[in-house]
């Protein structure tokens, strides 16, 4: 392997800005209407795929492999498109999608999705798949592990730093609770994105207009055989307990006063 | 004023474990109501018990069923015998192997899985960390079963609450799985005991594929006197007001007059004025600590998600209108570089 494929994960969902809310059957949150954009960790991982291509082609001497291709795979409704989009106008070569209808995808679990994955990673067998850690609308941080178990390739969750050494060696400098941790491995591998790896860049109105024109295949999860029955239930979705705003204190005295007298937690 | 926190969390404290759980657990598994059993995975370092597994074992031992703790790493036995004497723990397994150590997914999920069907687990735990978190995904795919992701109560044997959007929705989630894999939110439930009259018998855990291609080269932990910042009492977080990492410094040393553990907002984290480990949010920690100080932190969505379940929170900003205000028990209107110095030299005193 002298070249390298990399295949992204992009999930389209409700903007990190959008102050949501909770619908009034107390069954999901309101989706109509509201601004939808490409999961921010996800952007993180579109952009680090396209940054090891323009590392690896600036530095050849190097000995790691060239980046060959790009695939975005979004699994989602119609509207994922867009965000497929998006990933191609970044600098992704082609993309999947995997539709799903409005309905279902309202409850696409990560275990569905990693299934989902899994099939086109068999087809497409790329070298590396990037995913974001979590997706910030389920928060789950579940799909990357999962794929991995699924497909028996090792994993590097949550990323802070990739650097592809070999045809078929990569370290990872990982974020963990203490610290950092680097990792060695083989690739294939699933890597997920943490927040620190990089900063995603602007599609550029060029580039944008040039995406249009790049390849987006549409698939069914029949189409991959794969069952994405939810395995679990959504019995309700709730507003969490307000806090009752506060009160404004004068000066560093009252404050410490209200702490230790009021608050008693000082 | 001042709500309790969680009130639920803390009666159930006392309350000896429920019994809806075990009678809904026979209801749904009658076939095998013979082992219900819960496995929790322990995570632990330099042979001591991770906390995030003592909130684990609370949450575990809510589900009424027997709780078998499995410890892994090299030299396991000594944190194996920390564990047998924690309250609610009724055995415990170990892997004694160099390839468990620094919690590896690749080796440790194939371990997880063959405990759970040695033991025919119906339940298995760990905590919402950055260990639990790389592994019980891993483990859940290989016995083709979800995950249910950093809980914050559990409403019977196969239903829990969760939150979701940064906090701003609450789920109740129903598994029709006949294994729950679950992350616990750590904040969400108290730290089991240790009860040193029983301790619980130690016996090896099963032999499980150990082969890797992943190894561990090097880790860097920041190192502090501080108090840990998931399980602080207090806890002073500062915001990209702080404008530089020299000016830091002055959270540091409130932090220290106050015995506090330091946060961060994405901004100071993304800015360098801080450690990455030191981030509070939807990313980052989680906190519940019972004083809360953001020091010139604005109040995004995404930081809030992390600390709106402190006790008491208070905020120091010169923006009056800042978000944070609408959720902070106590907000003054200030310049951080003046109100810092004046309350570390009155808390000093």
């Amino acid at each position: 392997m002298s070249s390298l494929r990399i295949l992204v994960g992009c999930k389209r969902v409700i903007d990190y800005a959008v102050k949501i809310r909770v619908n009034a059957g107390q069954t999901a949150v309101e989706v109509a209407g509201v601004k939808h954009s490409m999961n921010p960790f996800d952007e993180i991982a579109v952009e680090e795929a396209v940054r090891l291509r323009e590392r690896h082609t600036k530095d050849p001497a190097s000995g790691s492999p060239k980046v060959e291709e790009i695939i975005a795979v979004s699994c989602g409704p119609a509207k994922a498109q867009e965000t497929l989009r998006t990933a191609l106008a970044m600098g992704a070569d082609r993309a999947i999608h995997v539709e799903v209808d409005e309905k279902q995808a309202a409850n696409l679990q990560p275990l569905a999705v990693a299934q989902l994955f899994r099939a086109i990673i068999e087809k497409e067998k790329p070298h590396l798949v990037i995913l974001g850690k979590q997706a910030i609308d389920d928060d789950a941080g579940q799909t990357g592990e999962m794929l991995a178990g699924l497909l028996n390739w090792p994993q590097g969750t949550f990323a802070n730093k990739i650097d592809i050494t070999g045809d078929n060696a990569m370290k990872v400098v990982r974020e963990i609770d203490g610290g950092l941790e680097t990792l060695s491995t083989k690739l294939p591998a699933v890597v997920t994105t943490d927040l620190r790896l990089n900063e995603p860049r602007y599609a550029s109105l060029p580039n944008i207009m040039k995406a249009k024109k790049k390849p987006l295949v549409k698939m069914t999860p029949a189409d991959l055989s794969v069952d994405i029955t939810p395995r679990l239930e959504t019995i309700k979705v709730t507003e969490p307990s307000k806090r009752q705003g506060g009160k404004k204190v004068e000066s560093v005295d009252e404050l410490l006063d209200k702490l230790k007298n009021e608050a008693g937690v000082l | 004023m001042l709500a309790p926190i969680r009130p639920a969390a803390l009666r159930s404290l006392t309350r000896q474990p429920a019994t809806w759980s075990q009678q809904s657990s026979v209801r749904c598994f009658s076939a095998s109501s013979h082992k219900l059993a819960t496995l929790l995975v322990v995570e632990h370092k330099n042979q001591t018990v991770a906390a995030a597994s003592l909130n684990a074992l609370t949450a575990a031992g809510k589900l009424g069923e027997k709780i078998t703790a499995l410890v892994a790493g090299n030299n396991a036995q000594k944190v194996a015998e920390e564990v047998s004497k924690l309250e609610g723990v009724a055995n415990v397994v170990v892997a004694d192997d160099a390839a468990y150590d620094h919690g590896l997914p690749e080796v440790y999920a194939p371990l997880v899985v063959a405990t759970q069907k040695q033991m025919g687990a119906k339940h298995i735990l760990a905590g919402h960390t950055a260990f639990g978190r790389s592994i019980l995904p891993r483990a859940a795919a290989l016995m083709d079963v979800a995950q249910i992701s950093d809980i914050t109560a559990i409403e019977s044997a196969d239903t829990f609450v969760r939150p979701v959007y940064a906090g701003n929705a609450i789920a109740t989630v129903k598994s029709i799985d006949p294994i729950k894999v679950i992350t616990v939110r750590t904040t969400a439930f108290p730290a089991a005991k240790t009860n040193a009259q029983a301790a619980a018998p130690v016996e090896a855990a099963p032999s499980a594929d150990k082969a890797s291609p992943t190894e561990w080269v090097s880790e860097e932990l920041s190192k502090s006197d501080r108090p840990e910042l998931a399980s602080a009492k207090i806890v002073v977080s500062g915001g990209r007001a702080l404008k530089s990492k020299e000016n830091f410094e002055l959270v540091y040393k409130l932090a220290d007059a106050m015995g506090a553990a330091v946060g961060a907002s994405r901004a100071a984290v993304d800015a360098g004025y801080c450690d990455n480990s030191l981030q509070v949010g939807q990313t980052g920690k989680i906190v519940a600590p019972q004083l809360y100080i953001a020091l010139g932190i604005s109040g995004a969505i995404q930081h809030l998600a992390g600390m709106k379940d402190s006790k008491v929170i208070v905020a120091v900003n010169k923006d009056a209108d800042s978000p944070i205000f609408q959720i902070a028990d106590y907000g003054l209107v200030g310049d951080v570089f003046k109100i810092l110095p004046e309350m570390t030299e009155k808390l000093a005193k």
